[in-house]
């Protein structure tokens, strides 16, 4: 018997053994003939059927019914998947032991399933159950199971891990007397377990489950500048597999999205599996968290900080460098102390500001211009942190020196002072410790921190809380004022090394991190965090969802990064003052390693599939199968047909439904495969295009032709086109051509409103169509042709300016080939531009007027260009221009023509610059 | 006495029950179709006049119409339109191929048969020709009674699974009208026709088929058998067997055309779903045809 299958009735399969019996009956059933009364049989006699058909069951059939009556058997003897075996219950009460933690949370679904399951049975046999959660022990009571099942739901496991502490307590908690215990435990090694197993089996059996799968936990992110390092770690080896780490943060509209993901291979027997993820700052900076994908647990996820993000300092400096006194210049120590950590921008301040920086320091910068001033006063308000460092500068001017100065936190003495240089007395200051309540609590001064000169506040009455670092005499090195939602902060001293060696001191860097301005790359040591306490903000469950932290008590900063989670610690998100620091649930230094048990203790898996009751899905396949065989019987009677006609007249109507929508789609837009393609084809070179025109024998010049002009210019000039292509204007984009040829016929369709806005924006954009009405203007342009009447009808919804007949010293007649007429096969046709404009007066002495106007959009002539430009493949002219040799040169002309056309296209007016003028005079002999 | 009159009185109407609607569609057919006596078209013994010609050699004084030759110098002749009453006699098939219709909503081959044939006996009638039915039917006659006669003798279904052309009767120089489905065997009709030939009889062929017998339309495993049930042929292919009976009915169209012009008839294949005015105009032009010839 199959491993994992039961029956309930098994005696029933005995009817299988009829089965053969049933072959030999069906099997001589022919499918019964239709009778048809038929005058025509007469006709019939002495035909014979092609197919020799045998009129038995065919075996397949035969195979279909027998498989159905089959299915029908095995499904009425009721087969069970996965039967539970029975065991019997010792008689003592029952005590489920849970770990809890979050290891457990991935697998918590199967966890409670079983917990179900056995208290079902502990139920039925009426044996009293008691919980112990070691993440909290609490002291167990005995109960009847129903009790515990109802509470079921409401279990939901912790996010840290137990500890000894809560083992010892547990195994203080057990109530006396004998009992079975049965241990869910989460599969991870832990020293106390030995000695809480040792205390259970005092009492009696135990028995473990455990899930088969390793724990993952996600550890916390590294950013080294470039990459953050993401590292998955598994207890204990298993299968290769990929895991995909997910990273989540607020987008712009403050809605929580997916940013990043990127897959980890876990190798098959590997514990860890790296990656690193890139991203742009602006994104790195918005992630929250980073969760394994497909695993709820909070040990799969971390919380993104401070950590992860990069600042974004401006630094202006008020002087200009000096040349080569790098290490003077009032920004080499930010920078140095600063480019670490933080994105630095310099620049001028209004277009720094636009960035949005998270700190602007200027460096010794004494007037702003006003525009300057409010911009960064706004900024300000809306918190910002303005960083400014003294210097001579800002100790010469004026400002703050009368009134308080917004953007300065206290008012300045004229002057300032220097202590300790040869012209002064007393030695240059060091620094007093800082006060306990500033942002620079906990730091301590380093003696070799001398300051020989700085600026001097303005005793006023707001100074005293202004000040957040002193010298050894009192006098201010640090003032700090609110302003709006900002801050601004006064060093009283240069951000060089000029006045003081504070900025070559490591307490310069730390003073800076305090302030924000430098981000948090690592974490700060235990020493860093004494006597802070740290709020949380959000804290993560077991499932490692997010929850308001609430009322939860705040944590001192030295137990914040060492001490073990439990309920008083929380992994979350916690806060001091600016800073933001995340208590992860697992990082580097967490033991993870699958736990192990004495042999004498029976371990079950997790994944212990539940029942699964068979017989109906046999049955519904036993119906199935006769349905088939319905369908089959007809089909072998040969009466499926209609049906098949019927399928095959829905298939085509459905095909004949769906074929029309792309080319409806086609309409409006084009499908998106073939805009790409033609996008791509329109945009790898230069492509000249016509327009497709009613007359495929006119779309067949054009294209012939723009193929001529192609290959001149590549042979001639350093312009090389690619093919021509035809544009449907209806359809096609016209943005990607500089160039458009457009020969009117008369029988031309007129475009549609859509089709005259592409042109128009065409023609806005700077594009260029050449209208060609190829009769040799022999009308002027009057209504007499149907060619220009036709052009007319044409061009009077397009966006045209005033145009005049190409004059003498238009750009057009010397962009490449000096001309002054433009023959196509036609000669002698008026061409019309884009008139000049009525102020443009020629300078005497000049050749020509200087128009330095745009490119003009249209050209219009009856010139018949495409035809005189026709190439075929092999590059021999394709129709007749003139006359022997003065028709070849009206060729060539036609072909200059075309050739200067493209460039005027291309290059714009820049051979209408005076600048050309010296060499045009000499070319032109004059 | 009165009983027995009574009784035969009443079968007699039984009889002559289907014989009204039959009769009317026929007259209302034959309505459409012409228009009362008409002559041969030519010269010859008759009634009416014809027309005037020159006297020629060889015609008696007695012959030159004195009226019309007072008028001018020349002398003419008189001529009367000849006269004379063909003999038509019908076949019309009514075994029981002939009782088939593949749709309700078309008439049975028989049906459309006798329609026809009625329908051309009572034209003929007007046309002062004498009809009669071939084999055991009546005897040419002229009169509505002929065409009452014929009537009832058309009502009468013939024994057998296909018809066969009854020679019997054939009016030598006469015309004949053959109406069936020539589904059956081939042979007879053709010494039939042959035979007929001989006597100088010409005449028409009207094959009547359903368009079901046209155009095959079964599939699957079928098991035809004929109207009678004599014949039974089991395929388990039926749509396989369609083009080898289409083909075999284009061969027997063919054959019969060819007999046809071997004989010097005319051969029309008519279809239960077609107009029968169409049928009946071409059955008519074809019989007044052979009479002009």
């Amino acid at each position: 018997m199959i491993p994992g299958l039961a029956f309930t009735t098994p005696w029933l399969l005995a009817v299988l053994a009829a089965l053969p019996l049933l072959w030999l009956i069906l099997r001589a059933v022919p499918p019964a003939p239709v009778r048809r009364r038929f005058p025509g049989v007469a006709l019939l006699m002495g035909l014979r059927d092609s197919e020799s058909v045998s009129d038995r069951t065919p075996w397949w059939l035969l195979l279909l019914r027998m498989l159905a009556v089959a299915a029908m058997i095995i499904g009425l003897a009721g087969p069970v998947l996965n039967p539970e075996p029975k065991r019997p219950a010792p008689d003592m009460p029952l005590l489920v032991v849970l770990d809890g933690g979050w290891p457990g949370a991935a697998d918590w679904p199967a966890w409670r399933a079983v917990l179900d399951r056995v208290l079902a049975e502990a139920g039925r046999d009426a044996r009293p159950v008691a919980a112990l959660r070691l993440t909290t022990p609490e002291r167990p009571e005995f109960r009847a199971a129903m009790g515990w099942r109802a509470r079921l739901d409401g279990l939901a496991p912790q996010p840290w891990q137990p500890t000894s502490t809560m083992a010892d307590a547990a195994i203080a908690a057990l109530p006396e007397g004998p009992f079975e215990t049965l241990w869910m435990s989460d599969g991870l090694a832990r020293e106390e377990r030995a000695r809480l197993l040792a205390a259970l089996e005092r009492h009696g059996p135990v028995r473990v489950y455990e899930s088969d799968r390793p724990v993952m936990a996600l550890l916390p992110p590294a950013f080294d500048g470039q990459a953050v390092d993401l590292v998955v770690r598994r207890a204990g080896a298993g299968p290769a597999r990929e895991v995909t780490v997910v990273a989540h943060g607020l987008d712009p509209a403050g809605v929580e999205r997916v940013l990043a993901r990127r897959t980890l291979e876990l190798e098959a027997g590997g514990t860890e599996a790296r990656g690193a993820l890139t991203l742009p700052p602006e994104l790195r900076a918005r992630i929250t968290r980073f969760r394994i994908d497909g695993v709820r647990s909070a040990g799969a996820v971390v919380l993104g900080d401070d950590t992860l993000r990069r600042r974004e300092i401006a630094l202006i400096a008020g002087a200009d460098n000096r040349e080569g006194l790098e290490l003077l210049s009032p920004l080499h120590y930010l920078r140095q102390a600063l480019a670490p950590t933080a994105e630095l921008l310099e620049g001028a301040l209004t277009d720094l500001l636009p960035a949005n920086p998270d700190v602007v320091i200027l460096a010794d910068v004494g007037k702003l211009a006003p525009a300057e001033r409010a911009a960064l006063e706004e900024w300000t308000r809306g918190g910002g942190l303005l960083l400014r460092f003294a210097g001579p500068r800002l100790a010469a001017s004026d400002l703050g020196r009368h009134n308080e100065d917004t953007l300065m936190p206290v008012r300045l003495r004229a002057g300032g002072r220097s202590v300790g240089g040869a012209m002064s007395w007393g030695a240059p200051k060091s620094l007093a410790p800082f006060p306990e309540d500033g942002p620079f609590a906990g730091l301590t001064p380093s003696d070799d921190v001398t300051v020989s000169a700085q600026v001097l506040a303005q005793p006023d009455p707001t100074l005293a809380e202004r000040v957040i670092a002193r010298l050894e005499d009192g006098t201010p090195l640090v003032t700090r004022k609110r302003l709006g939602a900002g801050q601004v902060v006064l060093m009283h001293v240069t951000a060089n090394a000029e006045w003081s060696s504070l900025p070559l001191s490591g307490l310069f860097v730390r003073m800076l991190e305090r302030l924000s301005a430098a981000s948090l790359t690592d974490r700060p040591e235990a020493g860093a965090m004494a006597g802070q306490t740290w709020q949380p903000q959000r804290v993560l469950d077991g499932m490692g969802r997010l929850e308001d932290a609430g009322t939860l008590p705040g944590v001192p900063g030295e137990a914040l990064l060492d001490a073990p989670l439990g309920p008083e610690l929380r992994p979350g998100i916690y806060r001091s003052g600016e800073r933001m620091i995340a208590r992860h649930v697992a990082d580097a230094q967490t033991p993870l390693a699958p736990a192990v048990w004495p042999a004498r203790i029976p371990v079950a898996g997790m994944q212990a599939r539940p029942e699964v009751p068979l017989g109906g899905y046999l049955l519904a396949l036993a119906v199935a199968l006769m349905l088939v065989d319905v369908l089959a019987s007809l089909a072998v009677s040969g009466r499926l047909v209609p049906l098949r006609a019927v399928a095959g007249t829905l298939v085509l109507g459905l095909a004949l439904a769906a074929v029309p929508v792309p080319r409806l789609a086609q309409g409006q837009g084009q499908a998106p495969d073939d805009a790409d393609a033609f996008a791509l084809a329109a945009t790898g070179e230069v492509v000249l295009a016509h327009v497709v025109t009613g007359n495929a024998r006119v779309n067949d010049i054009a294209q012939a032709g723009l193929r001529g002009l192609s290959r001149t210019l590549s042979l001639r000039t350093s312009v090389e086109p690619a093919a021509p292509m035809a544009v449907d204007l209806e359809r096609d984009e016209l943005a990607f051509f500089p160039f458009l040829y457009w020969p009117i016929t008369p029988e031309q369709p007129m475009p549609s409103d859509a089709a005259y806005a592409k042109l128009n924006r065409y023609l806005r954009a700077g594009g260029m169509i050449l209208f060609d009405t190829r009769d040799a203007d022999i009308a002027g342009y009057g209504s007499a042709s149907p060619n220009g009447r036709k052009l007319q009808q044409i061009a009077a919804p397009l966006d045209i300016p005033p145009l005049e007949p190409v004059p003498d010293d238009h750009v057009l007649t010397r962009t490449f080939y000096l001309l002054q007429d433009f023959p196509g096969r036609y000669a002698g046709g008026d061409v019309w531009v884009e008139a000049a404009p009525p102020d443009a007066e020629k300078i005497e002495g000049m050749p020509f007027r200087n128009l330095n106007d745009g490119v003009t959009p249209v050209v219009i002539g009856g010139n018949d260009w495409a035809a005189a430009w026709a190439m075929d493949a092999r590059g021999n002219a394709l129709y007749p221009v003139g006359r022997g040799g003065t028709g070849e040169r009206q060729r060539e002309i036609a072909f200059r023509f075309g050739v200067n056309l493209i460039m005027h296209v291309l290059t714009g007016n820049y051979k209408s610059d005076q600048v050309h003028v010296p060499a045009l005079l000499e070319r032109l002999g004059q | 006495m009165t009983g027995q009159a009574a009784s035969l009185r009443a079968r007699a109407e039984l009889l002559a029950a289907p014989l009204p609607p039959l009769l009317a569609r026929a007259d209302q057919l034959a309505g459409i179709v012409t228009m009362g006596e008409h002559g041969r078209r030519r010269a010859g013994m008759g009634a009416d006049f014809w027309q005037y010609r020159p006297l020629q050699q060889g015609d008696s004084a007695r012959d030159v119409d004195w009226r019309r030759s007072a008028r001018g110098d020349t002398r003419f002749v008189r001529q009367h339109e000849w006269q004379v009453a063909q003999t038509v006699m019908m076949w019309v098939d009514r075994a029981a191929s002939m009782r088939f219709a593949s749709a309700d909503a078309l008439p049975s081959k028989d049906v459309r048969a006798r329609l026809l044939a009625l329908a051309t006996a009572i034209l003929l009638d007007r046309g002062g020709e004498r009809v009669g039915l071939l084999g055991d039917g009546p005897a040419p006659r002229r009169g509505r009674a002929q065409v009452t006669r014929i009537a009832q003798a058309l009502e009468h279904d013939e024994p057998g699974d296909y018809g066969l052309p009854a020679a019997a009767g054939m009016v030598a120089h006469g015309q004949a009208v053959m109406l069936s489905d020539f589904m059956g065997d081939f042979a007879p009709l053709q010494e039939a026709l042959t035979a007929a030939a001989d006597k100088g009889v010409r005449g028409v062929l009207v094959q009547v088929l359903d368009p079901a017998e046209e155009a095959f339309p079964f599939r699957g495993r079928t098991r035809f058998q004929s109207i009678g049930g004599s014949l039974s042929h089991e395929t388990l292919k039926a749509d396989a067997l369609r083009p080898r009976y289409l083909e075999r009915l284009r061969e027997r169209k063919a054959a019969l055309d060819g007999l046809a012009r071997l004989t010097g008839w005319q051969y029309l294949c008519h279809h239960t779903d077609d107009s029968a005015v169409s049928a009946l105009s071409w059955l008519w032009r074809a019989v007044d045809g052979g009479g002009t010839r």
